[in-house]
């Protein structure tokens, strides 16, 4: 065998490798957190609240707890970030200013989450007198994803061709009328990943909804945004760490873990439904 | 032909920069109603950057100048006080590469309809089949109107571009080397095409293709190195040229 040949075996022999790697690493998460968690998930763990030290009863509080809160900073962050990407990608002018308005965002990106809980504690809950709540929560979240809904959407809208700006503004179409019209419903099914990548991490975090948003035990339902929740990974925490009766709890950890997972799935899912939608005129 | 023509654009003393480099250099030129008028040239030598200069389509390259006049009904487009949407719905374009929207084929036609408030829908139907009847291309796609556009052959899609610019109804239809891409079959057809809107619009074509200026041009202008050097009735341009360098361009000793 030519050398070369043999150069070339051994490379794809390491892309295989690494997608194996990956693959099976993402396999075995899904695989032990559905067979301990299966056990315990049934009606009444996804409908009751949780009873006697939340060693019975169900996790119904924070499963809505943590959807609100998701859906909460994707409705506060993807709208603002959609008109950051535009601002920076169609509207602004090529300046200093501006890069150092993008690094800035790209580095917003790499801050730990817990530093995002200190700052809406400091600014939503106590400045702004949210208190602990849905609201300060789902903005500390919001503002979490900001970054990568923002690169997203950029990425998404730098990828729109020129010449289909250009089609549309030789037709007479204002600039709005062209990013309205075309730009945006080309850019969408990018955008819409971005948001699909944000789900997830809004609804896995702990650290930023820690002071902000969630409490370790309520009975009941949230009836507005200015109450304080439970919220799923700040549950699997608290059982893991705190409590009396650690086999019972670590089960019920998985079991919410499990949930967190068909859950973020869901949303995802409606988000990947819409972005195959948008994609009907593109060819495949 | 008949002479005088009317004039529908006069080009005065066009210069143009890019950032320090000056791309065109003291352009004037006129183009006649109602006929077709060819650029043609060597790669680089400005032809494409004058024609995006007749519907302000230079606007959108940062750093970029423009010096002296284009007249169209009397104004300068470049005045201050010049409404640009107004202007390119007036002057339509065709590009280079096909650039469908990826929206169905109905969608790309209703686009320039909608953008201008028509909402009658009987008012759109008609004009959607009246454009692509006018761009030979409604047999080819009156069952498939629902389809995206970009299931289309590339000559198909450049003749939904062309009625696409059609169904604003503009005056002026600006071709920017429309066959580039195109097998010869396509381009022959764009070419009968062009010769047939003439008797409805006034048109300018850029082609880097001497034969498709000689083809179906009125008129033709030679450009080299940001200079026009010759302009004229295109039989006299390829058989009597005046400038050396249009003769020696036409009979291919560069190019």
């Amino acid at each position: 065998m030519k050398r070369s040949t043999r150069v070339q075996y051994l490379g794809f022999g390491f892309l295989y490798l690494a997608v194996l790697i990956s693959v099976l690493a993402l396999g075995a998460i899904v695989y032990f957190i559905t067979v301990n968690g299966i056990k315990v998930i049934n009606w009444e763990f996804l409908t009751q609240v949780p009873r006697r030290a939340m060693t019975r009863g169900g996790v119904a509080p924070a499963l809505v707890g943590t959807f609100y809160l998701t859906i909460s900073a994707i409705l506060f962050a993807l709208p603002m970030g959609l008109a950051c990407a535009i601002y920076l990608t169609e509207y602004s002018p090529k300046s200093a200013m501006v890069n150092v308005i993008r690094m800035s965002i790209n580095n917003l990106a790499g801050v730990p989450s817990v530093v995002f809980g200190l700052f809406g504690l400091t600014v939503f809950v106590k400045f702004l007198g949210f208190g602990v709540s849905i609201l300060s929560g789902s903005l500390t979240l919001g503002i979490m994803i900001l970054p990568g809904i923002i690169s997203a959407a950029q990425e998404a809208l730098i990828a729109v061709p020129q010449s289909l700006r250009e089609a549309s503004l030789a037709l007479g179409a204002t600039q709005w009328q062209t990013i309205r019209k075309v730009v945006l419903p080309t850019a969408l099914p990018g955008i819409l990943t971005g948001v699909i990548l944000s789900i997830g991490r809004a609804a896995g975090e702990t650290a930023p909804i820690m002071f902000t948003a969630v409490i370790f035990y309520t009975r009941g339902f949230p009836k507005s945004i200015m109450d304080e929740v439970m919220a799923l990974p700040y549950h699997i925490y608290a059982l893991m760490t705190e409590g009396t009766f650690p086999e019972r709890q670590t089960m019920i950890a998985y079991g919410c873990a499990l949930i967190l997972l068909l859950l973020v799935l869901m949303v995802s899912g409606l988000a990947i439904y819409l972005r195959q939608r948008s994609r009907k005129y593109e060819l495949t | 032909m008949n002479l005088p023509e009317e004039i529908r654009i006069q080009a005065e003393n066009i210069n143009f920069y890019y950032g320090e480099k000056q791309t065109l250099k003291n352009v004037s030129m006129a183009i006649f109603k109602n006929r077709v008028t060819a650029i043609i040239g060597p790669s680089g030598c400005g032809k494409s950057t004058f024609i995006r200069l007749l519907n302000r389509m230079n606007d959108l390259i940062p750093n970029t100048r423009v010096k002296g006049r284009i007249i169209l009904d009397g104004q300068n487009i470049y005045d201050p006080d010049v409404d640009v949407v107004t202007l390119r719905r007036k002057v339509g374009m065709v590009f280079q590469k096909p650039n469908p929207f990826p929206k169905s084929i109905r969608d790309n036609l209703g686009y320039g309809l909608k953008i201008n408030d028509i909402r009658d829908v009987n008012l759109i139907e008609d004009t959607i089949r009246h454009s692509l009847e006018e761009a030979a291309l409604w047999e080819e796609v009156k069952d498939r109107l629902h389809e995206s556009a970009l299931r289309l052959s590339g000559g198909q899609q450049q003749r939904l571009c062309i009625a696409r610019c059609l169904a604003v109804q503009p005056e002026v239809i600006l071709f920017d080397e429309p066959c580039a891409s195109l097998d010869p079959i396509s381009t022959k057809r764009i070419e009968e095409l062009i010769e047939q809107l003439k008797e409805h619009y006034t048109i300018v074509i850029v082609t880097h293709n001497m034969q498709q200026a000689a083809r179906v041009s009125d008129y033709t202008a030679f450009m080299y190195l940001g200079e026009l050097i010759e302009f004229g009735p295109t039989e006299k341009i390829f058989t009597i040229p005046e400038d050396k360098r249009t003769e020696e361009y036409i009979s291919g000793k560069f190019g």
